[in-house]
């Protein structure tokens, strides 16, 4: 089945998201969709899935016009939808979740789906069990769940947004092997990305937007610059690392211990120095999230000693507010869920996170410090934007603006998920400003290189074993992917950095 | 971008337009039932019109039912910020009423002048109102309990207690009547402006100075905002450091105390005495009017003002014509129907959010 997308248009108000885009695709191909943040991906993804109508356009199915209006169109014409964050139902059973988006009458019949869920899972080696929560698996899990689900449903294209944030090394390369199976049989994946790797290891073609406009599109072999090039219009070189002499105590954890019965991470002995960047590694649901909000007082600890500064006086028990009078803050992966207030103006914002002065909103001084706070830190917005209305990277960065000027220990979860590498370097840019200041950083990550490129040192999570910190010089990304899947732990004699 | 400010005026065109059709909408229907039940509909309208304002006497009662109507507005703007349903409204008006009358109860033997009994029974009346919004909001933040099942358990065990004590300990001597508790010496009512109306200034003046203040407060003051970032995201409001169901409480007890002065406006100023609804409906109504007015305090009031002219106004229809009162109650639950209908629509028409991929 040949795909063509004809002179696709679409606009948001006065932004251009898609202009007059157009692609043909040919059969069982993986077609790699970059650029960066804003450049108009997912919303072309999103009218190629019947999420979005286009303003002008058509798609076109082997010479056939389709009219899409909905993803249930879609899914009925073959189009399937994979998105960054899968839309599956947490509290049901996989099976449920399976048979949910089926056509067919008012009783559906399970036996059925069940063989069929069996034998799809077999066919790509999965191991989902159909009766195990949603909830419960991992977002490579719930990934491979939606595949299924959507094969099932009879997807001949399959879309993927983004789908390499948030997953392991390991899911990732079991996911690859399964989109080139499927292209294999003949079926047309869109890969939608901005992370060039994961395009060159994947795609057989490639084709990159620029704030809403197709700039380009190259056959494999790529030209890994020349494909940089087309992305941002210029050439980005990514900041070395800035080592400094480590200062004083920020954070202590002596035989730390988080979580419940089902996962309890034990034992974890940790120091933290002004100034130092210390970077967590692990699969999703490790453990590594629970204690970096036991580390700010989010969750409270199972047992040991959690202290800030020199002080030997533990902090368990305390609430985050407490920790925050302290100078540590909390940067969370969701920005519109945990991290800003949607409905809320950029302004309005920069006035919650100072400490205010008086009973009234003093406008004048709002205004001023929100001037400077969009130019310090770059933010593509005015004062009165909503935040929902930001990209994902001005976002971020309107997140690390409200952070207090005084941090002594920021703890940041998965500081670039799903941002481009000019914000990524932006964002790091900044927070290496605080480091150089003062401040410590203890975030964790999903993306090895980075862990690798900006901290000083690691600790790794596995099945509730954590390591002693790990100076980076002396891991690479195999090593650490190693680690991360439990291998290579006999080196270490227990947690002993005390 | 450069586009952005005719983006803007055109959101403000559609908006205007969408509320307009909206209002349209509703007395289209509304005319449609009444023409339906035989009756000519110009007929009503000009009838809810007279009744509202054809005299300075009904005029004095539109004004007598906008009080609590505005009273409970304002409180509900505030926990309506603060992301909370707060159904319980109406229980926090009756328990209002019951302090109140408490307080007048205790205080009218003894040798305190009227004015300070009914400043105490006033006040008494607001901690009445706190006391039952702390007790939902309470349920809310450490039991678990969502506010519109903790408010609705908490205005049937308003009511039952109000019923309780009219019938019970607070009888009227010799028989407990449906028309409530004995009513005080004239000289405990508050003061009307003149012999024959039911119109009291001092209670007024309490209904627009809480308008006022639940426009400074909401519009202006840091505690407005950090409310707002707390109804729209508490998550995100409690890592920016605010203390979240700290703000939540504080907006139930505002609430209730506007709720409670209501209740106690109406024992002290309109009826004298306890009676059995004493809420009349207008905590429900006030949901309705901070619905229709999208939150805003500035448009409160004056929407309150007109629920208040409809009630009033169709008190006659059941007389001059065949028709019930409760078309007042029909006109204003369409218009806030269609206002809400016409809301969702236009922001599906705009792409819901505006400018963002």
């Amino acid at each position: 089945m040949t795909i063509e997308l004809r002179n696709i248009s679409k606009h948001f108000g006065a932004l251009k998201a898609n202009d007059s885009i157009s692609l043909a695709i040919p059969p069982g191909c993986i077609q790699g969709i970059l650029g960066e943040n804003g450049a108009g991906k997912s919303t072309l993804m999103k009218i190629f899935s019947g999420f979005l109508r286009p303003d002008s356009g058509e798609i076109v199915f082997d010479g056939k016009p389709l009219t899409i209006h909905s993803p249930d169109d879609a899914i009925r014409l073959g189009i399937g939808m994979l998105h960054q964050d899968p839309l599956d139902f947490p509290p049901f059973r996989v099976i449920d979740d399976f048979i949910l988006g089926s056509p067919g009458g008012l009783v559906p019949d399970r036996r059925k789906a069940l063989a069929d869920f069996n034998s799809l899972s077999a066919r790509f080696g999965f191991s989902l069990s159909p009766e195990a929560r949603v909830a419960s698996l991992t977002v490579g899990e719930r990934q491979q769940l939606e595949i299924l689900r959507l094969l099932w449903l009879g997807a001949k294209v399959l879309i993927l947004d983004e789908p390499t944030t948030g997953i392991s090394q390991t899911q990732k390369e079991k996911l690859f092997a399964t989109l080139k199976a499927l292209a294999d049989q003949g079926m047309t994946v869109f890969f939608v990305s901005h992370k060039l790797e994961d395009v060159e290891a994947l795609c057989s073609r490639a084709a990159v937007l620029r704030q809403g406009v197709l700039v380009g599109s190259m056959e494999k072999p790529f030209d890994m610059a020349a494909l940089v090039r087309m992305m941002f219009g210029k050439e980005v070189e990514l900041a070395a690392k800035s080592s400094m002499a480590p200062g004083k105590k920020v954070l202590t954890v002596k035989t730390g211990s988080v979580g419940s019965i089902r996962l309890r991470i034990k034992d974890v002995n940790l120091q933290v120095r002004a100034g130092e960047v210390i970077g967590i590694a692990g699969m999703e649901g490790s453990g590594q999230d629970l204690f970096l909000r036991a580390c700010g007082g989010l969750v409270e600890p199972a047992g040991g000693q959690f202290c800030l500064d020199e002080s030997e006086t533990p902090m368990n028990g305390k609430t985050y507010h407490e920790y925050m009078r302290q100078g540590v803050a909390y940067l969370p992966a969701a920005r519109l869920e945990k991290g800003l207030v949607p409905g809320l103006s950029l302004a309005e914002h920069f006035t919650l996170s100072v400490k205010p002065k008086g009973v009234f909103i003093d406008k004048k001084a709002a205004a001023a410090l929100s001037e400077e706070r969009i130019a310090a830190f770059n933010i593509k917005g005015w004062p009165d934007s909503p935040v929902e209305s930001l990209s994902g990277g001005n976002q971020q960065r309107a997140l690390l603006s409200l952070l207090p000027e005084k941090a002594a220990l920021i703890l940041v979860e998965h500081p670039t998920r799903g941002l481009d590498i000019e914000s990524t370097i932006y964002i790091w840019g900044k927070l290496k400003e605080r480091c150089a200041a003062g401040t410590a950083i203890l975030f964790m990550s999903s993306d090895l290189d980075e862990i690798l490129r900006y901290s000083d040192k690691v600790l790794v999570f596995f099945a509730g074993r954590v390591t002693p910190l790990i100076a980076s010089e002396s891991l690479n990304v195999q090593k650490l992917g190693e680690l991360i899947g439990g291998v290579g732990w006999d080196a270490f004699q227990g947690n002993s950095n005390a | 971008m450069p586009f952005r400010e005719t983006a803007m005026r055109d959101d403000k065109k559609t908006r205007i337009i969408f509320g307009l059709g909206s209002v349209l909408a509703a007395l289209a229907l509304t005319t449609a039932i009444v023409a339906a039940t035989g009756n000519n509909p110009l007929q009503a309208y000009g009838n809810i019109i007279q009744g509202a304002i054809g005299s300075p006497n009904v005029a004095a009662n539109v004004l007598v039912s906008w009080v609590p109507l505005a009273l409970a507005t304002a409180g509900l703007l505030f926990t309506f910020t603060g992301g909370l349903w707060n159904i319980g409204i109406e229980g926090q008006i009756t328990l209002g009423a019951i302090f109140c009358t408490w307080a007048m109860r205790s205080l009218q033997d003894t040798a305190l002048s009227p004015g300070i009994i009914i400043a105490f029974a006033i006040a008494a009346g607001m901690l009445g109102g706190i006391f039952w919004a702390l007790l939902a909001g309470a349920l809310k933040t450490f039991g678990g309990v969502n506010e519109i099942f903790g408010g609705l358990g908490l205005n049937f065990v308003a009511t039952a207690l109000n019923l309780w004590l009219i019938f019970g300990p607070w009888k009227r001597p010799g028989v407990a009547s449906m028309s409530g508790t004995l009513p005080f010496e004239p000289e405990l009512w508050m003061p009307t402006v003149s012999a024959q109306s039911r119109l009291a200034l001092i209670p007024l003046a309490l209904a627009v100075l809480a308008l006022v203040i639940a426009f400074i407060l909401l519009r202006g003051s840091h505690f407005g905002l950090r409310l707002k970032a707390v109804g729209k995201n508490p998550k995100a409001a409690y890592l920016l450091g605010i203390p979240t169901w700290q703000h939540m409480l504080l907006s139930f007890a505002l609430c209730g105390a506007f709720a409670g002065l209501a209740g106690a406006v109406q024992v002290s100023a309109v009826y004298h005495r306890l009676i059995p609804s004493i809420s009349s409906g207008y905590g429900y109504t006030g949901l309705m009017v901070a619905m229709l007015v999208n939150f805003s305090p500035v448009f409160a009031g004056p929407v309150a003002l007109f629920f208040a002219a409809l009630s009033v106004g169709s008190i006659q229809l059941p007389i001059v014509l065949k028709l019930d009162s409760s078309l007042a109650g029909v006109i204003q639950g369409f218009l806030v129907l269609f206002v809400l209908i016409g809301n969702g629509l236009r922001l599906k028409l705009l792409g819901r959010k505006r400018g963002s991929i």
